[in-house]
């Protein structure tokens, strides 16, 4: 009797976290990041979502550094979500406008760990994520280079390292911390498939390059090069 | 006959807001793509030039835009600078753009250079 007591106790507080979680972000994420997609269908549309889409959060991100990160937030866009409502006209090249940028909000470290689990619940369609995925294996930050930029360019709007790289994309040193291997692979082969007015462009990277581009990101990662700023 | 017609105009406005990604303008399109390399203005220098390899075209430099034909335009947006031997960093965005969003660009490129 008593472990009947303590296993619908349990099954209760469950719930009653994972509620918790979907609650919190109902009431206080909701105004910037879908929840329940689709993809914006325009670029109007695309412009008005302040934060990124969040309906398939549990397919994207790693749960322990998300978890981390909703404690203490840091800039993973250099120029905001949309680069394009934060910049302005410079003496050489538009320039980030840092009046325009907000900090994201933190969540204390049990909001953090609640909301961290009802997102990782938000998975994305079998016709997002594709059939590919991370076959594992490793390179060279400078053969991986190679591949990142020279061949395929992606440098061009993403940082490799602090203060180094374009400034319209997400910095990429973190990017393995950040994303599940298997959604990597997916987003390069078909960016459009996750978000289909993303600026991020199907540069249509060869199945085998994109396995060294995300190894790439993963030798980025493990020097710890945002820790370094 | 109103009533029915207005439903049907309803019901077909319905299914075009639940079909796949809608065309953009070349304004909001050039704003989404183009900006982040090409610049607000157009001129190349846009954000992310600082440690590009390859400067980006400038779009308001007739001279620079000229001697290029509306099927090279058309060309190196839909499938990237290697197309037409120039840069990797220039990609193909024919993933993101319809043909006529990109004859609608090419014509949005023709106003900025004012050039034919």
């Amino acid at each position: 009797m008593k472990y009947l007591v303590l296993l619908i106790a349990l099954s209760v507080s469950g719930v009653a976290l994972a509620d918790g979680g979907m609650d919190i972000l109902q009431k206080r994420c909701v105004s910037c990041h879908d929840l329940s997609g689709p993809a914006a269908q325009s670029v109007q549309e695309l412009w008005q979502r302040k934060g990124p889409d969040l309906f398939y959060a549990g397919s994207k991100y790693n749960a322990e550094w998300l978890e981390k990160w909703l404690v203490k937030p840091r800039r993973i866009r250099p120029a905001g979500h949309h680069s394009i409502q934060h910049i302005k006209p410079g003496d050489k090249r538009d320039m980030i406008d840092a009046t325009t940028l907000r900090p994201h909000m933190a969540l204390s470290p049990s909001d953090a760990e609640e909301v961290t689990e009802a997102l990782m619940k938000l998975k994305a369609t079998a016709e997002m994520m594709g059939t590919t995925v991370f076959k594992g294996g490793s390179i060279s930050t400078s053969f991986g280079e190679m591949v990142f930029d020279k061949f395929n360019g992606c440098m061009a709007c993403h940082e490799i390292e602090p203060g180094f790289g374009g400034l319209s994309g997400p910095e990429v040193y973190t990017a393995a911390k950040r994303y599940q291997a298997d959604y990597l692979v997916s987003f390069i082969t078909n960016p459009q498939a996750w978000n289909p007015k993303t600026p991020m462009p199907n540069k249509h990277v060869s199945a085998p390059n994109i396995q060294k581009i995300v190894q790439y990101l993963q030798a980025l990662a493990r020097e710890n090069r945002d820790e370094k700023k | 006959m109103r009533k029915n017609k207005l439903f049907l105009t309803l019901f077909v406005s319905l299914l075009m807001l639940s079909s796949a990604a809608w065309p953009d303008d070349a304004e909001d399109n050039y704003k989404n793509y183009c900006w982040q390399c090409h610049g607000m203005t157009g001129d190349g220098m846009g954000l992310n030039v600082q440690d590009m390899s390859v400067q980006p075209r400038d779009h308001t430099s007739a001279k620079a835009m000229g001697g290029r034909s509306d099927a090279d335009l058309f060309k190196v947006i839909k499938e990237g600078g290697l197309a037409i031997d120039k840069s990797v960093l220039m990609p193909p965005w024919r993933d993101s753009l319809s043909d006529d969003e990109i004859h609608d660009l090419v014509k949005y490129l023709r106003k900025l250079c004012q050039c034919s």
